[in-house]
Formats: C-alpha cells, structure tokens, sequence
C-alpha cells in the first residue's frame, strides 16, 4: 500500500508526514509539486507547511502546481486524499472541499496541543476512531479560520461532513467549531490540526493522530 | 501597453482581522473619527496590446480563478486611464 506525500516548496511537514504513514503500516512515496505523476500510489497526503511562501493566499499558488492537476484527477475518482493544514487550504482553494481558511480571529499564531472530537468516523481518514471519540492533537496555524456560507455550513452539518471540531477553546475562529470536513463521497478530507505530528510516545502529546493514518490503509484494503 | 487594475476585498460578512489590526493602531495613534478599516489587494497588470472587451474579459477570469478567492473575496476590475498607450503615466 502505498501512501504519497507531496512536497511543495515551504512544505514544512512532508516528512512527519511520510513518517506517520510509514508506522501506520504503509510505503510512503515522495511526490513533487512539479511532477505530473502521482508515482502509482494509493492515497495522497497533502502536508503542512507555508507553501509558495502563502503568497496571494495559503494553497492559492499551490493549487496550481502540476502535481495538483493529478491529485484532483484522482480525488474526483475516489482517491482518499488527506490535507492537513495547508494541505487543508490547497484542498479549500482547489474546491475539492468548500470554504475557506481565514487569518485567526485573534490575530496571533496558535501552536498547542487541541482536544478534538472525530465526529464523522466513516472517512477513508477517520474509520479506525468511533464517532464521538476525543483525541489530542497539536495545532498550529496562523490562518486557521474555517469560514463558509450559513448555507454551506448547514449542508456540511446536516450531510454529517463535519470530522472532527475543536473541544475547550475555539482557537482561531473557525464557524461552528470546525477543525476538518469532508467532500460527498468521503474519500477528500481537510484537517486544520496536525494528527502526524501525534503518531509516537517519544514525542508529542500521544498517538491520536495515528489513526488518520490507520484508516486510510483500511480503506484501500476494502 | 495598458494598466489593469483589479482590486480585491474581503467580502463584507467576512472577518477581517487585517483591517481590525490597522484600525486599532489608528486608536492608539490618537487618529479619531475611522468607524472602520478593512484591508484588501491591488493587483496592477500591465498588458500588451489593445483593451477590448475580450481582454478585460480574460482579466475578470484571471481575477476569479487566481487572484481572488469567490468564497472570501470581491474584486473589481478597472482599465486605469492615467497611464497612457506608450506605456508612460500621464
């Protein structure tokens, strides 16, 4: 099974990335913004990071990039794509999910470690956890507000697109709570928070996050 | 050549912690009297060739798909008349 992730230049996660797939049980394939080739894998993560600098806008230059054409190619077939933070952005700008990610509310970047709970266990990305499930996760991010229209948040919650929401604290703004979401079919999912980074006991606040990268292995084996 | 002007704004129902940020450093500059700021983009093309309505249409689609995001952003699109066809500013 293999799991690609890409790296864009500013890219910052892409090898926590490849790591957490390689302990979730997969092969981790290294993709290239500037490749048309997707390298025969499985599943894409699109990792955190600043990509293109966040130029104009976080994901907006990196939606672009010739990998992208691939990726939105095989997410519109049923490819179980991840993007995590601004991975998260890319999928927003690229509209494999709806709305957009906005400067935090307060104005300040947020690194910590969040309470989330997985609200949608049925993701290509979230099957390991039990809807419900509260797991901890670092976060950090300057432009993490989810922002959509109320008819767009409406169809997100009432179509159970909502995976995971901030427990405690909102931290940086994003309506209704929302910390991720996924598109119809299940397959795309944008995560603000950073479940690769949450993978090991040696460092960080747990394992939590392994099971983003547990799921998807799940998924392709059905 | 020809100057293009888009300007991009978030839209009104959106949050705009730039703009808050300035307008709270006009507070404490002691500047009274701004009910409100808000913050955008201008983006100044410089084209080649004649304006016609085919071109300023290629401009509305370039501003839709990169230079603003529908979900979050306006923009406007305007030929600036101040620079002219030789390509100097009046």
């Amino acid at each position: 099974m293999k799991v690609g992730v890409v790296t864009f230049p500013g890219s910052l996660d892409d090898v926590d990335a490849q790591r957490a797939v390689r302990l979730a049980g997969a092969e981790p394939v290294a993709l290239w913004h500037g490749d048309h080739d997707l390298r025969s894998v499985d599943a894409v993560v699109l990792p955190g990071g600043f990509s293109y600098g966040d130029y104009l806008r976080c994901g907006a230059i990196a939606r672009f990039a010739p990998v992208m054409t691939e990726v939105v190619a095989a997410a519109h077939g049923g490819m179980p794509v991840l993007g995590i933070c601004n991975g998260f952005q890319i999928l927003c700008e690229s509209h494999l999910l709806p709305g957009a990610l906005i400067r935090n509310d307060h104005r300040k970047f947020v690194c910590r470690d969040q309470r989330l709970r997985i609200d949608n266990a049925a993701t290509a990305w979230t099957s390991s956890y039990e809807a419900g499930d509260e797991i901890v996760v670092p976060l950090k991010n300057g432009e993490g507000g989810f922002v959509a229209d109320e008819f767009t948040l409406d169809l997100l919650e009432g179509e159970g697109r909502v995976v995971a929401r901030y427990l405690d604290d909102n931290p940086n703004g994003s309506l209704r709570d929302i910390a991720g979401i996924t598109n119809e079919r299940g397959n795309v999912v944008g995560l603000m928070p950073h479940p690769e980074h949450a993978v090991e006991d040696l460092c960080g606040p747990g394992t939590d996050g392994l099971g983003f990268f547990t799921s998807v292995l799940s998924a392709l084996v059905k | 050549m020809a100057r293009v002007v888009v300007d991009v704004m978030p839209k009104p129902e959106i949050l705009d912690p730039q703009g808050k940020a300035v307008h709270g450093a006009l507070d404490r500059l002691g500047f009274g009297g701004v009910a409100d700021v808000r913050q955008g983009k201008r983006f100044e093309l410089e084209v080649e060739g004649e304006i016609t309505e085919e071109r300023l249409a290629e401009i509305r689609n370039i501003a839709e798909t990169l230079l603003s995001n529908p979900v979050i952003e306006d923009y406007a699109v305007r030929v600036d008349e101040s620079v002219s066809a030789e390509g100097g500013a009046a």
